[in-house]
């Protein structure tokens, strides 16, 4: 069989990669570099976990510490979280899953990919020049008035990233809305995509107030104007408010898109329709919306009047039924399916209590008198982390895993991705879990110098995070070696619903498609039995035969 | 969504009374900032100014003749706009509801 | 597919109808991200000007109603000469798409000429937010000056009304607001200047005119923006003389 021409052998120059307007191509653009700032974030933690092991933080300086702790916030949520599953499997599913040739502004999702370098190119020389001490939250007063001016260039940084993803949520929304194949009406879209919708909209309307935000914290340290400075006449909170009403919906952008990522596994790997299908969709849509209504449960410890955080709260509340609905939803299809225990379920299935962890005890931190305990402590830091690397991580990987055959056309080896989800799951939750003890017993997060007692929790967390991250080494070995040795893929290797498995080849070829598809049946029409489904469209030329 | 009205080429009559309206309203919003209303200047400056904006968005920008999605995503805008001002001004609105105490 | 081998048909797209529908709904979209980023802005400038009113009426006297007006005149006229633009490209007829965007362009120069006359008045002023920024309260309008105190430290005279540093909030405001605003004019001048050159080489038909119809939607969108900025940033407290 001669070699088969596809979108990676299209053309082989750093050119037509650098200058390419093919959205697979650009989605592994962004791959390589989310993956550069994850390295650089990772480093970050293994560095300032291993000086909370002592607790005199023998191994960094105090500035050091706290500039450890920045770049690892700025680093995985502005460059790793945001942008990982939209802009890496987002970009490389969206177009192919409905049937589309592209997305509906390739040139644009070009610009996005250098918007994005750009922006981390900022981040990266504030690094370089020292470094930023504020917390990836950038509070003011602290970051207008008296850290070092390297805010200046971070807080620019994120206002460029941001651009790179608002173009993202516009391309995907067009290309949602008005480039479906022919028979793909809405509600046979794969759940990915309606999860992937719902990130654009918080994307396009939440993403330009963080810019803007930020842009008002640039001046305010380049030129002292008062706007946040309570001795000029400023509200501190203010910033609080503007940068919590997209920071907020942002851990949806995060979170969503693994939502979708985990419909379609638990749907391939229990071989069922996904239980409640407009359900699971439509709560999508419902947190997006609702995520916008939440985020002064940031600020219940601030001088944000009890009212207004009452409000917050009781929506915060809310928010979790449309989110329950998803777990229900997801268990409810396993049941009595059958079930395969392959590497991209095991993700999924560790993403569910996992994320069941996270998000419980997001419950206990939105009720405003048990907040004011938490506040700022280390339950805090567990709680996020469950959500944020338990959730959007997990997901992200067995999204990775199991699109991996289509998007290289090469298949890894099965043990050792099997083994390595599993060594990530018990790292994962020995770093994280005695932090919610640890937390609850009040460990103010930021602080590298604490008292003896909450040692022990200190050191099962850094024995943790060496577990987790020796987990993602292996990754790193095994997943490259792949590329080279792993043995060929099929089209369907799964096998699995959906265009992008059995209208087109692994890896596919520039323009998805060798005949547009037409779409004739729902998402998801597994049989069952003997790893059988309906295909969900047959080609366009074939549609009269 | 329908062609024949996607594609509907306003005249330039409709153009020109759409201006003309607009600097009427500008005018009148320069007047009535000269007249003391109370707490109502403000509210009738915003409402002028939504009404001149509506008239930029319906006819200059077509929203009349757009398909029904168009008209709701710059609703959507809107929207999330008035959730922004809403929230955030129930924090500032409520904060002198109840006093801070004295330092002790 | 009567349309499928046009010329100004994309490669993704099966339809110059589905191309015109995706430019159309993309530049709505993100006028609605435009409006968040202007929104941002907006909700800080109520935040503030709920706290320090009286402030913010005496800035705002500062500013030349006669200027801004004037601008607001000009704004809306090149909204008028954008629309007949895009009406002429819905024609086909290339001159007079470049004629009304020339307009326009001379239009926004002259805007953001007494932009720069006003913005170099508030310098003399000492009114850019900054160090160079001093408020003096004789500046004020004298009703507002009676109870403002010349001198600190007399008994006699209550607390002044407004605090220079509240003063400087709404200046610090009032220039990212105009500023975003006037970058997002330099932009669409330079965009014009693009689509103009388009224009000679032919490229507009009356079934492919996207780059001016999406241009047209830009600028009203920035001419809505000033639409709102006038009366907030320039009519406070004019009734309080």
């Amino acid at each position: 069989m001669t070699e088969q021409k596809h979108y990676i052998n299209a053309e082989t120059t750093v050119k037509s990669w650098l200058l390419t307007v093919d959205h697979k191509r650009i989605a592994i653009l962004y791959l390589l570099s989310v993956v550069g700032f994850f390295i650089l974030g990772g480093t970050a933690a293994i560095l300032f976990r291993l000086d909370l092991m002592t607790p005199q933080g023998d191994l960094l300086a105090h500035e050091t510490y706290n500039k450890m702790f920045t770049m690892h916030g700025v680093m995985m949520v502005f460059f790793f979280l945001v942008p990982v599953v939209p802009a890496v499997l987002g970009n490389f599913l969206v177009p192919i899953m409905i049937g589309a040739r592209d997305v509906a502004f390739p040139r644009l999702n070009l610009a996005s990919w250098y918007i994005f370098i750009t922006g981390g190119l900022f981040a990266l020389a504030a690094l370089v020049l020292g470094g930023v001490d504020t917390g990836w939250t950038f509070y003011t007063p602290y970051s207008s008035t008296y850290a070092n001016s390297n805010v200046i260039l971070t807080g620019l940084g994120v206002f460029v990233a941001g651009f790179a993803s608002i173009l993202t949520g516009v391309n995907f929304i067009v290309t949602i809305h008005k480039m479906r194949a022919p028979g793909m009406t809405w509600f046979r879209l794969p759940l990915f995509i309606w999860a992937q919708y719902a990130t654009s909209i918080i994307m396009v309307l939440g993403t330009p107030v963080i810019a803007i935000t930020l842009l008002l914290l640039v001046l305010e340290r380049a030129f002292h104007i008062g706007i946040f400075d309570p001795a000029l006449g400023g509200d501190p909170v203010l910033f609080q408010h503007l940068f919590w009403f997209y920071s907020h919906p942002a851990v949806y952008i995060m979170i969503l898109p693994g939502f979708g990522i985990i419909s379609e596994l638990i749907a391939c790997f229990s071989r069922k329709n996904v239980f409640g299908y407009s359900f699971v969709a439509f709560s999508s849509l419902a947190i997006a919306i609702i995520g916008f209504f939440v985020w002064g449960h940031h600020m219940f410890i601030t001088s944000q009047s009890i009212y207004a955080g009452l409000i917050f709260s009781i929506l915060s509340f809310i928010i979790a039924v449309p989110t329950a609905v998803k777990i229900f939803n997801w268990t409810a299809t396993l049941y009595k399916g059958s079930v395969e225990f392959r590497t991209p379920m095991i993700y999924a299935l560790g993403f569910i209590g996992l994320f069941l962890v996270g998000g419980l005890t997001g419950l206990f931190l939105s009720s405003m008198g048990l907040d004011v305990h938490l506040h700022d402590t280390y339950f805090v830091v567990a709680h996020f982390h469950y959500v944020m690397v338990g959730g959007m991580v997990m997901a992200f990987l067995g999204g990775l895993h199991f699109w991996w055959p289509k998007m290289f056309g090469r298949t890894y080896n099965q043990g050792c991705a099997v083994f390595t989800a599993i060594v990530i799951f018990i790292g994962f939750n020995l770093t994280f879990f005695p932090q919610f003890i640890v937390g609850y017993l009040g460990m103010p997060r930021r602080y590298h110098v604490y008292p003896e007692e909450f040692q022990i929790f200190h050191i099962l967390s850094t024995g943790g995070a060496s577990v987790l991250g020796f987990g993602y080494l292996l990754m790193f070995c095994y997943l490259p070696y792949s590329l080279i040795k792993g043995k060929k893929a099929t089209a369907n290797p799964w096998p699995a619903t959906g265009l992008e498995w059995e209208q087109t080849t692994s890896p596919p070829p520039t323009l998805n498609f060798i005949h547009d598809p037409v779409v004739t049946e729902e998402a998801y029409a597994y049989a069952k039995k003997n790893e059988e489904f309906y295909r969900q469209a047959i080609p366009a030329e074939s549609k009269d035969v | 969504m329908n062609d024949q009205i996607d594609h509907h080429i306003s005249p330039i009559r409709t153009y020109i009374i759409v201006f003309m309206a607009l600097m009427v309203f500008t005018g009148i919003t320069v007047w009535v900032a000269f007249q003391d209303l109370g707490y109502l200047n403000t509210f009738v400056a915003v409402t002028i100014a939504v009404i001149k904006a509506t008239i930029v968005a319906w006819y200059f920008m077509h929203l009349k003749s757009s398909a029904k999605i168009t008209r709701v995503v710059a609703l959507a805008g809107v929207i999330w706009l008035i959730v922004m001002f809403a929230l955030t001004m129930s924090d500032y609105a409520a904060r002198s509801w109840i006093p801070f105490p004295d330092p002790w | 597919m009567s349309n499928s081998h046009s010329p100004h048909l994309h490669h993704h797209f099966h339809s110059l109808e589905q191309q015109r529908q995706a430019s159309s709904l993309g530049m709505w979209v993100f006028i609605a991200q435009e409006i968040m980023f202007f929104g941002g802005l907006f909700c800080g400038y109520v935040v503030y000007r709920n706290m320090y009113p009286e402030a913010f009426a005496v800035a705002s006297h500062q500013l030349s109603i006669g200027w801004g007006g004037f601008n607001t005149v000009v704004l809306i006229f090149s909204s008028l000469t954008v629309a007949l633009a895009v009406r002429s490209a819905q024609l086909g007829k290339k001159n007079q798409i470049i004629g009304w965007l020339v307009a326009t362009i001379l239009l926004g120069v002259i805007f953001l000429g007494v932009k720069c006359i006003e913005y170099s008045a508030k310098w003399e002023h000492h009114l850019v937010p900054g160090i160079h920024f001093n408020y003096e309260p004789h500046y004020t309008d004298d009703a507002l000056h009676e109870s403002t105190g010349s001198e600190h430290g007399t008994d006699h005279h209550p607390a002044p009304a407004v605090y220079p540093g509240h003063v400087q909030i709404f200046f610090a405001f009032y220039f990212a607001m105009t500023g975003m605003h006037a970058l997002h004019m330099i932009i669409g001048i330079g965009l014009m200047i693009w689509i103009i050159w388009l224009a000679t080489k032919d490229r507009f038909a009356p079934e492919y005119y996207a780059p001016v119809e999406l241009f047209g939607l830009y600028w009203h969108f920035v001419d809505v923006i000033w639409i709102f900025l006038f009366p907030l940033l320039y009519l406070i407290g004019r009734h309080v003389t």
